[in-house]
């Protein structure tokens, strides 16, 4: 059941180019929200703006026996670009933590597919995973990747991709994906989240070697909790559901993809 | 100094204060029901229903504009009768009133959920004929004097006891003219107003925001649209308002009572505050306590233009 809560900002780093990651003091919002991976958050962006911005928790715990939460966001336009300017003491005003997170398992084992800015959600997959998880993440080029020494940190294998060969491998996330498969398809399932190309890749990636396959999606949003219908997405079935309430992450084969 | 009374009656039927989330921004209540207790509310309008189940348009379906949105929803919905066997329930526990929306393909689809309706006992039925996000019907019954009167009439003829409610469209050049028509027709109230068409343009891609092209404008911006009509349907026409458009605050539910309104829907300002609609209750009450006003429906129709 979600909250609204005004978070005081504890921290603020700058992570890439025009990429930062806040540390949110979390309270009850925790404790009483939580689901698992993959939830996100609706900030409020400035009394001049009527729409909250959807972004996704990357990490979240306790330090010094207080609960936090982090996010990493890009600044996109003009909600992001005030958000940029907040600074530490400020307080943000959080709808939290909505939507269901990534479906995992203790003991699970785990392929992360990330794509830039979608890579870092996939942060708290690795966590889970405690160690044991492989991540095949993607950027535009070296000066844009984020969070490598962290999911160094976390998991057992990372792979690097881009698209100039400036850092890693040249390519996209999905020939990583199935650079892995290829050699051990022994996966609990993968989780992805990314730029929607991105993510039909991996899907067909997962299709073909028969590994079961989440993927977070994104949508505009208007209340983010189920109410007004307006991130709607198309499933396979012909049916809608919405990003906000039954996503944002869907099982890969719900989806309909050419939607 | 006594309790300010907020209590107030739209077509019979009593709210206990004139705060109503509006249609589809509200669900069937259960979403924000997380954030408060329901029963704060002077009653709620719930999502546009159809005769039967409705997909609604391809996404993206919401893009943001200054101090307001577009939105191009278009009546996703259950349909009436899983409205009535899944949702109404729940809500009819409650101490608050409930409003069903409808919208029809054909006056006789108005009629038949009416009937549905009426039967199943919900408080007041708001008839849209003003929704821009469907090609068939919508927009034109609420842009056509006598196609608003001939819907008004059918559902007021299958609506039993159930007051009808026309949800006006600000899409008109003259809303006086079709407002009247649905008094003449026999509505027991109107409300508006609905969205009013708009777009917006991604110039890199030079694509529009919204699949649809275009959409409804709603929130802040649009509320002094939204004052003025409800104004100008209130000095001509005899019938209580449920006014709404880009309410946000109490003040502003103040300015919509004044300017002609029995009741005050709220829909948008609840993306960017959940909590927006308790607040104005209490803003409401105690801006009446501090203008020492006894009853917050002594301000209906109470502003005092200028003569000119
Ligand atoms: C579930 C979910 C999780 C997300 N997680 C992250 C994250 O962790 N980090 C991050 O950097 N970004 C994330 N995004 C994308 C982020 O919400 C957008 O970049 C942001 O809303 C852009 O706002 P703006 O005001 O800067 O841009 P503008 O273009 O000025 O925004 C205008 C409107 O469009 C909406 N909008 C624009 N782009 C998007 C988009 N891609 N998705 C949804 N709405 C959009 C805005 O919310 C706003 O209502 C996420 C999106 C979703 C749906
Ligand atoms: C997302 C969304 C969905 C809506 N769906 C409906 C609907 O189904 N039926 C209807 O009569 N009006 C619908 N409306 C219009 C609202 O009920 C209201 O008339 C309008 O939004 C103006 O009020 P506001 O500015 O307070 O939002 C919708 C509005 C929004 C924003
Ligand atoms: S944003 Fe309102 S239903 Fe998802």
């Amino acid at each position: 059941m979600p909250i609204q809560r005004d978070c005081t900002l504890v921290a603020k780093r700058q992570v890439g180019p025009n990429t930062w990651q806040f540390t949110l003091e979390a309270g009850e919002m925790l404790a009483r929200t939580r689901k698992g991976p993959g939830q996100f958050l609706h900030i409020a962006c400035g009394h001049s703006r009527l729409l909250r911005r959807p972004i996704s928790v990357c990490a979240c715990g306790e330090a010094e026996g207080a609960a936090f939460l982090s996010i990493v966001f890009e600044v996109r336009g003009e909600g992001t670009a005030w958000l940029a300017h907040r600074e530490v003491g400020d307080t943000l005003d959080v709808l939290g933590l909505l939507g269901n997170g990534f479906a995992v398992t203790p003991g699970g084992r785990y392929l992360l597919a990330g794509g830039g800015i979608g890579v870092p959600p996939l942060y708290g997959c690795a966590q889970f995973a405690q160690g044991k998880a492989t991540a095949v993440l993607g950027f535009r080029e070296a000066g844009r990747a984020i969070l490598l020494e962290p999911f160094a940190k976390a998991c057992e294998d990372v792979f690097l991709y881009t698209d100039d060969g400036s850092l890693g491998k040249q390519g996209y996330v999905a020939d990583g994906v199935r650079a892995v498969l290829d050699k051990d398809k022994n996966f609990t399932a993968i989780l992805a989240c990314g730029p929607k190309p991105m993510l039909r890749g991996v899907a067909e990636a997962a299709g073909e070697y028969g590994v079961p396959c989440q993927v977070s999606l994104e949508e505009r949003m208007a209340c983010g909790v189920g109410a007004c219908l307006g991130c709607a997405v198309p499933m396979a079935d012909g049916s809608m559901k919405h990003v906000c309430k039954d996503g944002p992450v869907f099982d890969a084969q719900e989806v309909d993809w050419n939607a | 100094m006594p309790e300010v009374d907020l209590s107030v009656t739209l077509a019979g039927v009593r709210l206990k204060n004139p705060i109503v989330p509006v249609s589809g921004t509200f669900g069937f209540g259960e979403e924000y029901g997380q954030f408060f207790d329901l029963e704060a509310l002077g009653g709620l309008c719930v999502k546009g229903l159809t005769l039967h189940p409705r997909n609604g348009n391809p996404p993206p379906r919401i893009a943001e504009t200054p101090m307001g949105m577009l939105n191009s929803v278009g009546l996703q919905n259950p349909g009436v009768d899983a409205f009535i066997a899944r949702e109404l329930p729940r809500l009819q526990a409650l101490d608050t009133a409930v409003i069903a929306n409808i919208s029809g393909n054909t006056p006789a689809e108005y009629g038949q959920m009416c009937e549905k309706l009426s039967q199943a006992g919900v408080d007041m039925i708001e008839v849209n004929v003003s929704c821009p996000n469907v090609k068939a019907g919508g927009l034109a019954y609420g842009t056509r004097p006598e196609l608003c009167a001939e819907v008004t009439r059918e559902a007021k003829a299958h609506a039993g006891r159930t007051p009808v409610m026309v949800k006006l469209s600000p899409n008109v050049t003259d809303i006086v003219t079709i407002a009247k028509s649905a008094a003449d027709a026999g509505a027991d109230a109107l409300s508006l107003i609905n969205t009013l068409r708009g777009m917006r343009i991604d110039p890199e891609t030079r694509r529009p925001i919204l699949r649809m092209n275009t959409g409804g404008l709603s929130g802040p911006a649009v509320l002094p649209v939204a004052l003025r009509m409800v104004w100008e349907v209130h000095s001509a026409v005899d019938l209580p308002i449920l006014g709404m458009g880009g309410v946000a605050t109490a003040r502003d539910a103040v300015e919509m009572l004044l300017a002609g309104a029995t009741a005050v829907g709220m829909g948008s300002a609840i993306f960017a505050d959940p909590m927006a609609p308790v607040k104005a209750v209490e803003g409401l009450e105690n801006w009446c306590e501090s203008h020492g006003i006894a009853a917050v429906r002594e301000l209906t129709g109470g502003v005092k233009p200028w003569e000119n």
